[in-house]
């Protein structure tokens, strides 16, 4: 079972009103290489990983989670005091007429998750490197928003979940490589 | 709740916490591909207990960081107390 | 530290319609030169560890704004 704790990762500071920035990083939020994406995708692998790097995938989903709240909490303090007219200027206009001042999981372009974003092969190395590609997509994501904000509040939040990233690739290089090596048990011909 | 939230004192506490647990949630991931190293345990076993000092002053302070039975509560019930983390 | 940005400059035809970018740029994380993680590593301090997302800072990739403070 999971036990919610009552604070951030991280802190969250947003200090500057951009609301624009909320829609691009609903990318991270319900985007195909987003946070929720990570989460659900290594929650769900890990019941057919080798027992080895099953913690592995436990607790790195676990931490997306976590990551997924910091990513919700800065949407959530950019449109709360939005008008509509605010909310449709930042290209908002269509998430406003479907879903008021609430979240939803959808990226950037207004497009609905989906569980087709993520895969689960059952094949050990196969899941292994769609998890190294995932976390270095988003990466790659988190480098693109930073670029698109001058707020230095808003960088700093995204360079700590930037570099997460970076630290997970290598956890699950890691798990492939023990994998790779496990040569305890019986060869199977 | 004993204190103010979102005073002074509680964004101080809570970014020592979250200074702790990042540090633990570091040594969570490298533990698990890293089982036998000995010092990393060490300095895990070490963090969990600052940090459980910490996680009590703070919960006695601010109220329950965890719910279903991890944290008392005073009355009224704290639990369901604003603020919540995306709020501060 | 070795700078983990690296730079091309891709290739110019000749009706490219608009005035071309001089380079390119892709960061190269420290990640990509480590396959296990030795232990014993040198640590940053508890208070910069959350401050740089890392406990360690050979794992630390730095990344700046193009945009900067201040607006485009």
């Amino acid at each position: 079972m999971w036990i919610y704790e009552k604070k951030l990762q991280y802190p969250v500071r947003v200090g500057k009103c951009d609301i624009r920035m909320a829609r691009y990083l609903s990318e991270q939020y319900g985007g195909a290489d987003g946070e929720l994406a990570a989460a659900l995708r290594y929650m769900n692998q890990r019941y057919t990983i080798p027992d080895k790097v099953i913690g592995v995938l436990n607790d790195i989903s676990t931490e997306e989670f976590a990551h997924l709240e910091m990513i919700a909490t800065m949407i959530y303090k950019l449109t709360k005091d939005a008008s509509v007219c605010e909310l449709e200027e930042a290209g908002l206009g269509p998430h406003f007429a479907a879903h008021d001042h609430a979240l939803f999981y959808n990226n950037a372009s207004g497009v609905p998750f989906t569980a087709a974003y993520i895969q689960a092969k059952g094949d050990p190395l196969a899941d292994l490197y769609e998890d190294i590609a995932a976390e270095e997509k988003a990466r790659a994501t988190y480098q693109w928003l930073i670029d698109m904000t001058d707020d230095v509040d808003l960088q700093d939040s995204l360079k700590f979940l930037r570099e997460r990233e970076i630290v997970h690739a290598l956890r699950f290089k890691e798990a492939v490589q023990i994998i790779i090596d496990d040569r305890n048990q019986k060869r199977v011909f | 709740m004993e204190a103010n939230p979102c005073d002074q004192r509680y964004y101080e506490m809570l970014e020592q916490l979250q200074t702790l647990d990042f540090a633990l949630v570091e040594l969570n991931l490298y533990l698990n591909t890293h089982p036998d190293d000995l010092r990393s345990i060490e300095q895990f076993n070490q963090l969990t207990q600052e940090r459980t000092k910490l996680a009590n002053q703070f919960q006695e302070l601010y109220g329950p960081l965890q719910n279903f039975g991890r944290a008392y509560s005073k009355c009224p019930w704290e639990w369901n107390q604003t603020p919540w983390p995306w709020q501060v | 530290m070795e700078s983990q940005l690296r730079r091309y400059t891709p290739f110019r035809g000749p009706f490219d319609p608009c005035p071309p970018v001089p380079f390119k740029t892709y960061v190269v994380p420290p990640n990509q030169f480590i396959t296990f993680q030795p232990p014993d590593l040198p640590q940053f301090s508890l208070q910069e560890a959350l401050k740089y997302g890392t406990l360690w800072p050979a794992l630390f990739s730095p990344y700046e704004s193009k945009c900067k403070g201040g607006g485009k």
